[in-house]
């Protein structure tokens, strides 16, 4: 019992994660009708630039090289230990080092949906999807020849310092992992209200239902495909981050499998349904902890996989998708 | 006039689906375009409402040109369609549905108010204001269709087949209110394959054949031509 409470809350924490980036897959995918292939390498370039933001806060080495020559920097490493080493500062460093890597992330997806896939968007939709292919192995590769092919990411003396947080005494969970599933609940929960409650969430629903009436309502399917490409990539982002501090490191190809398991996710809740990526996402967590803890980390794919397989061939639209039959 | 459209061409790839039409509508007019399958109605409409782009003529609303504009750009205009087979959002509810329908618009109180003129106009939908529409009858599709188009306040109202696979009652319910909005001062464009019931609400009419306007008249004088009676309303 305590041992599978202890699987739960692992399989909980990289469920939070496979959700997060799975919404960007399913929120494409009811948009436009494409996988977006590139979207594993949001995860990454979000986890890359959470490095960069966490080091300019908190890292001495990068500080250390140019730090009295440019008086910005010098600044930094006079606020380096309150970000580093005090509750507040560190939630403020959180925030930013988040907030950016996610907002650089969400422009960039935008703009890799403007040149990238809007130019095809009346082609055939193998096209969109090769051209989804080229930009993941760019960005990849942009990566490790211009950045390098990993980086260690540095943990914030503040959150090295907290101690594990004790369930019943026999549960452990780790600090990151706390904040990891709490901060995934509170994006899902605010995702799913922007996404039924307000006016651009409806908007973005009704775009998925049928473009061209959308259009008809005075909706710009442009901006909304837009906004889409922004959410997705930004969610990917924090979740690349979140990856790295959980980790301790962020790679060049470190989207791969992440992003493998997060589709997977989106298609066993139902490939274009939010709640589903974000059940999906979870529930992939949940079984991955579960299957190597139980059986063996090796046998850990295999009955993930086959898990969804099972799954598939008794709901083939998935857990949540339903199949709405159009009345002409 | 409210709208005019002075040779108009559009094409799907290679195939000329409109070649080279001019009508005009009147403020307060009911007009109707009659043809047969594929003659180009439905392109036409949709190239009014800026959903497919023509390569050549102008469509002048309001005195302004609005040819080759994006769709939400035209609906800004009051221009609205109730494009063919509906096209309601069936995973909204009925609510949601008309909510999207006043999208452009932020007056609350005004809204409210047309809220409550769709109900006067179609109680059913009242009654299933927060079922899906996708589990609405066709029928009442029809209905959510319209007024989710009222909504957006419409000058012109473009409707594309509103008949089309409904059953008489329904029908006659859904001209009805056509010719009730047409009083209220709402300019109707009108698309129809039932020609008969069409012409018999509109001030003029224009008859559509393979892409081009073969002829034009008044809703009376079509009826009563001898080729319209013939090729529409199937008489020998």
């Amino acid at each position: 019992m305590e041992f599978f409470l202890q699987l739960l809350v692992d399989g909980l924490t990289v469920g939070g994660l496979y959700a997060l980036i799975a919404l960007g897959f399913t929120m494409v995918y009811g948009i436009l009708l494409m996988i977006n292939f590139a979207h594993a390498e949001m995860f990454m370039t979000g986890g890359f630039i959470g490095y960069g933001m966490l080091n300019l806060f908190g890292n001495y080495t990068t500080i250390g090289i140019v730090s009295d020559a440019l008086p910005f920097m010098s600044f930094l490493k006079s606020t380096q230990p309150f970000f580093t080493t005090t509750a507040l500062g560190f939630i403020i460093m959180m925030i930013l080092v988040f907030g950016t890597s996610a907002v650089l992330t969400g422009c960039l997806g935008m703009l890799i949906e403007r040149f990238a896939y809007r130019p095809l968007r009346n082609s055939p939709r193998l096209c969109a999807l090769i051209s989804a292919l080229g930009m993941s192995l760019f960005l990849q590769n942009f990566v490790l020849t211009f950045v390098g092919h990993r980086m260690v990411f540095p943990t914030p003396e503040f959150l090295a310092n907290l101690d594990a947080i004790n369930v019943f005494g026999y549960i452990f969970i780790a600090p990151i992992d706390m904040i990891i599933f709490c901060s995934a609940l509170v994006l899902l929960f605010v995702l799913d209200r922007f996404v039924n409650k307000t006016k651009l969430g409806k908007a973005m629903r009704a775009t998925a239902q049928d473009k061209d009436a959308a259009g008809l309502m005075g909706i710009n399917i442009n901006s909304v495909i837009a906004l889409t490409f922004f959410i997705g990539p930004a969610l990917g982002a924090v979740a690349g981050t979140f990856f790295g501090m959980k980790y301790g490191i962020v790679t060049f190809n470190m989207g791969l499998f992440p992003g493998i398991k997060a589709f997977t996710a989106a298609v066993l809740g139902g490939i274009g349904n939010l709640r589903g990526a974000m059940l999906g996402g979870f529930l992939i967590g949940i079984l991955e902890a579960m299957a190597s803890g139980f059986v063996s980390i090796s046998y850990r794919d295999v009955i993930t996989f086959a898990v969804l397989i099972l799954i598939l061939i008794f709901r083939p639209g998935g857990l949540l998708g339903e199949s709405v039959v159009e009345k002409v | 006039m409210l709208l005019s459209v002075k040779d108009l061409h559009t094409s799907y790839g290679k195939i000329r689906a409109i070649r080279g039409i001019s009508f005009d509508v009147a403020e307060g007019e009911i007009v109707t375009l009659i043809g047969a399958n594929g003659a180009g109605k439905s392109t036409t409409l949709r190239t009014l409402s800026g959903l497919e782009t023509p390569h050549q003529g102008t469509i002048t609303f309001e005195g302004e040109d609005i040819t080759g504009m994006k769709p939400h750009d035209i609906t800004k205009k009051s221009l609205i369609q109730v494009p063919e087979g509906r096209r309601v959002f069936p995973q909204m509810s009925v609510r949601e549905n008309l909510d999207m329908g006043a999208f452009l618009r932020n007056d609350k109180d005004g809204i409210a108010e047309d809220f409550e003129k769709v109900m006067a106009f179609f109680p059913r939908l009242e009654e299933r204001i927060n079922q899906k529409a996708g589990t609405l009858s066709g029928g009442e599709q029809q209905m959510l269709a319209m007024g989710r188009a009222l909504m957006a306040r419409p000058k012109l109202l473009t409707l594309d087949e509103p008949s089309m696979g409904l059953a008489p009652v329904i029908i006659e319910v859904i001209f009805d209110i056509i010719c009730k909005l047409n009083d209220e001062g709402i300019t109707i464009l009108l698309i129809e394959q039932n020609a008969m019931l069409a012409l018999g609400i509109s001030d003029r009419g224009y008859v559509l054949e393979t892409g081009h306007i073969k002829l034009s008249g008044t809703g009376d004088e079509l009826l009563s031509n001898e080729d319209v009676r013939k090729s529409y309303l199937g008489e020998d």
